[in-house]
């Protein structure tokens, strides 16, 4: 599956194929991302990322969710699952913990990773399941036509805020680190080599690890709020970049005008919910068997006594 | 000691226990679910049982999780679980599409309550019967069983994996809170005795593989997440390979087959269970827990000399509407009694025609008067 069948050729006549060709299924290209969009250099990166971790690629599966990034797991060449709106997460932890031998990467868009199934992602976190949450944030419903999301920043047009957005945004790398996550990073989509680094290292890492891509909508979000091409506003993503490591998370949100930091904010070392499972069975189950002798032997002792009274 | 293996021997067990150890008699080793009333109990055997058994508990943050939960580890390759009542499965409609479109083999139990809405908690109705049939939106081939019994709940999880293995679907059960709630004996036989069915994994080669390919029996074979197939698979309408494929006849080809495969197996799927019912004028359908307790107004109807027939629905998914349909030709009528304000009642009608057929409402939290019932039954035999 995932064979190549596409073939291009540039000015010189000689055939050109993607650098990442191995990981991406070329029997489904064009995809359905519109020109100027940040995915495909975002799953790009994905991909690079996986071969700087030196992964078994049979051993990796990607899990998306609805939307314009919820198509990213039908071109990636992985075991790959588009599941429903929203529940991509609860979805991954199921595959991550029955198959533990797994990476499991959850690969999905601002509104269903935060509005929709918000809920799932900060249980997740809390849990400390061993799963990767990729977030492309591009602050804007895009396979619908350009409704709010919970990131639109405020006064920002959308479709459906039609004077300006109303509503104060998510700060997605706070929630995901105010959640309990292991890791937490933020890039926009030029800093490639970044991002595919701090991917490398997310899929190494034991833990709930989240990365929130900053990535350009060209046809909704650029044309609703005069962001020029996909282009002008990859550049403008870029230009209003800092990077700083040290920032805290939950202080760094993102509006309209101003500093998007990025940097990879928090990466601990915690227990995960599985390594929980099993000490606990470990020291419980010992614990709740001796007590159970114990109780036995003293109904024994008891039932002695009253049979010697007797 | 805590219990590190199936079961053996003969107990006196609630329903909802014997579910649990019905699961775990039939390979289940993931349970994801969500506290609600009458269900509560299987949660809770599964959290004590499963984690010393290798298997993986876990209590999601909503009934819209732990159905995503057990069809994400339905493809890693385990059997999977959730339990639930009316509220929660509403939450889960969305997702037993996924999982019916997906083709992911797992067991949704459902100890139905009264109902709508929050409804009776603690009391029980059969009013879900056709939330199972048509929950999710769109059209697609279901399985549902309805257990009458501490012993049946048990015996029907199994059954339930094993439908759910052979047809790659999620497979509902329909208890309810007194068979949930009901502690009576449970024998439980030695492994050797049990029937326990698994998925057909492929044999074919990754290069070989399509993930939607099937045979005669429409049922594609199963390759699970890290065997190196590399598959994918989508809610979408989709083509032999799992791609989206956005046409009219793709989308025939996959919802005409997804209904196809349960019709074609309906005689293997369907249990029932009949009495006196070859010379019967009158059949009295029932399924579940009211096929208990109407027995007294059935014996009572003998006495007085009217030819009663008793069908109990084992499996109300799919509908027998063979058997409905024979029976209709030879008797007066059908007398149907369920506690809901008339569901299996219209598939009864519908293939009972023009054989009469008496509905026996109960909107729950009680039982059929026994008055009622043989009303019913003396109403359809005069004719």
């Amino acid at each position: 599956m995932g064979k190549s069948q596409v073939k291009t050729a540039d000015a010189t006549g000689e055939d050109v194929r993607h650098p990442m060709e191995h990981l991406l299924r070329m029997d489904r290209m064009p995809h359905i991302w519109c020109p100027g969009c940040g995915l495909g250099t975002d799953v790009s990166t994905f991909a690079e990322g996986l071969r700087l971790a030196g992964k078994d690629y049979d051993k990796v599966a990607v899990v998306s969710g609805i939307g314009c990034t919820g198509r990213v797991a039908g071109y990636i060449n992985l075991d790959s699952y588009h599941t429903t709106h929203g529940r991509a997460i609860p979805f991954a932890t199921g595959l991550k913990l029955v198959n533990r031998d797994l990476t499991v990467v959850v690969f999905s868009g601002d509104g269903d990773l935060f509005a929709i199934g918000g809920n799932h992602l900060i249980h997740a976190a809390r849990r400390n399941v061993d799963i990767n949450v990729i977030c492309v944030n591009n602050f804007i419903y895009g396979m619908t036509g350009g409704q709010n999301a919970p990131t639109t920043p405020l006064t920002a047009y959308s479709s459906t805020a039609p004077y300006g957005n109303y509503e104060q945004p998510f700060n997605l790398v706070g929630i995901a680190a105010a959640a309990g996550a292991s890791f937490v990073a933020r890039w926009t989509t030029a800093h490639v080599h970044q991002l595919s680094d701090s991917i490398a290292r997310a899929v190494n890492k034991k833990g709930f690890c989240f990365i929130e891509i900053i990535s350009p909508c060209a046809t909704v979000f650029a044309r609703k709020n005069k962001g020029g091409t996909g282009l002008d506003l990859l550049n403008e993503f870029y230009r209003r970049s800092v990077v700083d490591h040290d920032a805290d998370p939950t202080k760094i949100p993102i509006g309209l005008d101003g500093k998007i930091v990025c940097g990879e904010f928090r990466n601990e070392d915690k227990n995960t919910f599985w390594e929980n499972v099993k000490n606990g069975i470990k020291e419980k189950v010992a614990q709740k068997d001796n007590w159970e002798a114990e109780q036995s032997k003293r109904k024994k002792v008891l039932y002695k006594k009253i049979v010697d009274h007797s | 000691m805590i219990k590190k293996s199936k079961l053996q021997g003969e107990f006196f067990m609630q329903g909802d226990i014997a579910c649990a150890e019905g699961a775990i008699a039939a390979g289940c080793r993931f349970f994801g679910g969500y506290p609600i009333t009458p269900a509560s109990e299987i949660a809770e055997r599964m959290a004590y049982r499963l984690p010393l058994l290798d298997g993986v508990f876990l209590q999601y943050e909503d009934e819209i999780g732990s159905i995503a939960g057990i069809l994400g580890a339905s493809w890693a390759g385990a059997k999977s679980m959730t339990a639930t009542s009316g509220p929660g499965i509403s939450l889960m409609n969305e997702n037993i599409g996924l999982g019916i479109m997906m083709e992911a083999p797992c067991v949704i139990v459902n100890v139905q309550r009264g109902s709508p809405s929050t409804g009776l908690p603690t009391s029980w109705a059969q009013s879900d019967m056709m939330q199972a049939r048509w929950g999710s939106h769109g059209d697609y081939g279901t399985i549902a069983l309805c257990p009458n019994s501490s012993q049946e709940f048990f015996d029907l999880t199994i059954t339930a994996f094993n439908y759910a293995e052979k047809y790659r679907l999620p497979v509902f059960i329909l208890a309810d809170a007194l068979v949930g709630h009901m502690t009576e004996k449970v024998v439980i036989p030695p492994n050797d005795k049990l029937t326990v069915v698994d998925r057909k994994y492929t044999s074919k080669k990754p290069s070989e593989y399509l993930p939607y390919e099937y045979g005669a029996d429409l049922v594609p074979e199963f390759a699970k997440a890290g065997d190196g197939y590399r598959y994918h698979t989508t809610g979408l309408t989709h083509d032999k390979r799992g791609y989206p494929v956005m046409t009219e006849e793709c989308q025939k080809e996959c919802v005409t087959r997804l209904i196809n495969k349960i019709n074609n197996h309906a005689d293997d799927i369907i249990l029932l269970e009949e009495r006196d019912i070859e010379d019967a004028d009158v059949v009295v359908v029932s399924y579940g827990i009211t096929s208990r307790s109407i027995l007294p107004a059935i014996k009572t109807a003998k006495k007085k000399g009217i030819k009663v027939g008793y069908l109990r629905l084992i499996t109300v998914w799919p509908f027998p509407e063979k058997r409905i349909r024979e029976l209709a030709g030879r008797v007066n009528g059908f007398v149907v009694t369920e506690i809901n304000m008339g569901q299996i009642a219209l598939e009864v009608e519908r293939c009972g025609h023009p054989a009469k057929t008496k509905l026996v409402p109960h909107p729950g939290g009680g039982m059929h008067k026994n008055e009622d019932i043989l009303d019913a039954i003396n109403e359809v035999a005069r004719g």
